[in-house]
């Protein structure tokens, strides 16, 4: 026990002094769970990257690791990031949370940010951004252009983040198509263009005429566009190399402004622990140009809801709703808290299936 | 003209000496490689090769070598018994991860209570679970004659999915918010596979691993069972005469192999993972075949093959951050080891001599 606490602070003071020794320049370290040319949510996380970049030229220098799995090796990759005197670390997905947790303990004079995760400590800040409100737009934009009534659903992992994705995009596609079923595909993944194309694939076999991701690569793109008659979304990123048809709209993750903001915190010292969630108010969520594909009048309606939400008078999550079970969850009106939607683990009134458990 | 020509008797120096000539190519055409990705390949390649063992941090990186190669010798070990005797269990990413679920289930049976004996129950749960797996291909080869090669690999994408399944019901950690994922281990100290010396790497599943290297070496050397084992994968016909029974050999090299990755997986899961989560496994399973090929299928060389192949994943990663190369790059570099030690191969049977063209 005394020699981890030895070998902790020789560490800290290692990792202390090669900071000190850089200081002129602020670190910056991002580790990603794939490619940045995935196209989608890495790719979005290294843009944010080039940003702090541009914005801060001289006086800082960022490093990333591409690909690194979710667990012990993450662990490694943060603390090399760390011995080699990063001032400031950003974790990019979910599987991150217990490593940057057990690294932050180690240099408590590194920060973190841990993306869409929910464990905190003084030197760990989480970020995420409401994706579920782009969501509400995309559904809106699906249960108008389904002609087949079927809308198919790749999702990554059965993750309150993902669920609640489904649930805004069935809510607002069966608002204006009351007729319109999911089917949802678990792909057990964020990034595999294989799976994720036998997904796709799938679920336009089965007669989906829209499909919406919650995976990053263009793979499902690319099967619409075989397929000729598939409407898709880009996700995470714009994918507009698949414009106009069959991407006619996207979810756009910026994270620009909220890695310049945080890079300029630690560099002016005020950096604190917290806990950020933002959306379409915030410029966090964009939607990507809906396409001409989509007829003139459900644009506008689409981007009315936009506006609604960025003006904060509309919440996606706004009652009478009722859970699958038929149980009643929000009453007219009324709109649901932070608390349930971060750990949303039930389908809404009307999807089918079971969250896999 | 150049023309390849069969030695009589496989050569031994060449044998040896592949290894360490792939090596040397993968440093030659990887730094070409990196050079052409406009790096300065000595740099390069002394990153990867050097920075974990010498470098500024290497107090840091060479108890993490330890960490990584641990697996995948362990793996390798046991999956070695097999290939020398002809028997091809390719599915031991699907035993690491039964070994680390029936390993953490039965630890997190007990959770909160503290006990000594609980870690000794979830050991030899997870070589339980390993062991199982593997007996399914192994039952069906001897029974039905069933290709191992196939149902062993199959078996690798059913238990991702059980994997799944646990980390979403199960495992689930029931105070996880509804995320997926087991209780870290690691925060329940009857069940955590703590460092021995803190700092050192030192956790049982290396200990466990150096145990499996001298255990087979004696196992292949100095046993009856290990001289049948080189039989049957020397010459089958004469292992017959010997009396071996086949069935039994493929039940043991399966049945062993499979407990050994599960003890692996057992060891990762309570300790530098912490968690059973849907991602648990990151090809270890995998690996090991090339780490058992790399090391000639004999026990030293698999030690030493698994160290080298820790060393290119941390280097690797260091190469990643210091330097800015793409992690495609770093896999490129590693495939090139497999790539040139299959190569180079060819020279322990052929030999390549100038021959004039004939006419014929």
């Amino acid at each position: 026990m005394k020699f981890t606490t030895l070998l902790a602070s020789a560490a800290m003071a290692l990792g202390l002094a090669s900071g000190a020794m850089a200081d002129e320049k602020t670190k910056v370290g991002f580790v990603y769970v794939g490619p940045v040319g995935d196209g989608g949510w890495t790719y979005e996380h290294n843009k944010g990257r080039l940003a702090v970049e541009e914005e801060f030229g001289d006086k800082v220098e960022t490093v990333f690791v591409e690909s690194v799995p979710e667990g012990p090796d993450a662990e490694r990759v943060m603390t090399q990031m760390a011995l080699e005197g990063a001032d400031l670390i950003f974790t990019t997905s979910f599987g991150y949370m217990d490593p940057t947790i057990n690294v932050a303990k180690k240099f408590p004079n590194v920060k973190f940010e841990h993306a869409t995760g929910y464990k905190t400590a003084e030197n760990v800040s989480v970020y995420s951004a409401r994706f579920y409100e782009g969501r509400a737009v995309q559904g809106h934009i699906a249960g108008k252009m389904t002609k087949s009534n079927i809308i198919g659903y790749i999702g990554s992992y059965p993750i309150p983040e993902v669920i609640r994705g489904i649930n805004s995009a069935y809510l607002h596609a069966k608002a204006v198509n009351p007729d319109v079923e999911f089917k949802i595909i678990w792909a057990y993944t964020w990034f595999d263009p294989a799976k994720e194309a036998d997904a796709a694939t799938v679920l336009i076999e089965q007669g989906a005429d829209v499909i919406l991701q919650h995976t990053d690569s263009t793979a499902p793109q690319a099967a619409a566009q075989e397929a000729g008659n598939v409407v898709t979304f880009g996700q995470a990123s714009d994918m507009s190399e698949y414009a106009p048809f069959p991407r006619v709209s996207s979810i756009i993750d910026d994270w620009a402004p909220y890695y310049i903001a945080r890079t300029k915190a630690v560099m002016d010292g005020t950096w604190e622990s917290a806990n950020t969630w933002d959306g379409i108010r915030e410029g966090m969520v964009a939607i990507g140009e809906i396409s001409d594909a989509v007829p003139a009048d459900v644009k506008e309606e689409a981007l009315a809801l936009k506006a609604a939400m960025a003006a904060g008078e509309y919440h996606p999550f706004t009652g009478p709703i009722k859970k699958q079970d038929g149980s009643d969850w929000l009453a007219d009106g009324e709109t649901a808290d932070d608390g349930t939607l971060a750990g949303m683990n039930f389908y809404v009134e009307g999807l089918e299936g079971e969250i896999p458990q | 003209m150049i023309v390849l020509e069969k030695r009589p008797q496989p050569s031994k120096a060449w044998s040896y000496a592949t290894p360490l000539v792939a090596v040397l190519a993968t440093m030659v055409f990887g730094g070409l490689l990196f050079a052409i990705l406009g790096k300065n390949p000595v740099e390069a390649i002394g990153t990867i090769f050097w920075e974990p063992l010498f470098g500024e941090f290497a107090f840091y990186y060479r108890p993490q070598l330890l960490v990584k190669g641990a697996p995948l010798v362990l793996i390798a070990i046991g999956l070695s018994l097999g290939f020398r005797a002809g028997i091809w269990n390719i599915g031991a990413e699907g035993q690491y991860i039964m070994g680390a679920i029936f390993g953490a289930g039965a630890g997190l049976a007990f959770y909160p209570l503290d006990a000594f004996y609980i870690f000794p129950i979830m050991v030899i749960a997870g070589a339980f679970g390993g062991w199982l797996w593997a007996m399914i291909p192994a039952f069906l080869k001897v029974r039905f004659g069933t290709n191992e090669i196939l149902v062993s690999l199959m078996l690798v994408y059913v238990a991702e999915q059980m994997l799944a399944s646990v980390s979403l019901g199960l495992l689930k950690n029931p105070e996880g918010f509804g995320f997926p994922g087991s209780r870290n281990l690691q925060s329940y100290d009857s069940a955590h596979n703590a460092e021995l010396i803190a700092g050192s790497g030192m956790h049982w599943g290396v200990v466990t691993a150096l145990i499996a290297v001298i255990f087979s070496y004696v196992l292949l050397n100095r046993h009856m069972l290990g001289f049948h084992i080189r039989l049957t994968g020397e010459a089958p016909r004469a292992a017959k005469f010997a009396g071996v029974n086949p069935a039994r050999l493929i039940l043991f090299c399966l049945g062993l192999s499979g407990a050994l990755a599960g003890l692996a997986g057992m060891f990762e899961v309570s300790g530098p993972s912490g968690v059973v989560s849907i991602d648990f496994n990151v090809g270890y399973g995998f690996t090991a075949i090339i780490v058992a090929f790399l090391g000639r299928l004999h026990p030293v060389g698999i030690l030493l093959a698994g160290g080298l192949m820790a060393l290119t994943y941390i280097g690797g990663e260091i190469a990643q951050s210091q330097l800015g190369l793409p992690a495609a790059a770093i896999q490129v570099f590693q495939g090139m080891l497999l790539f040139f030690l299959l190569a180079f191969d060819l020279l322990t049977n052929y030999r390549i001599r100038a021959a004039r063209s004939e006419v014929a």
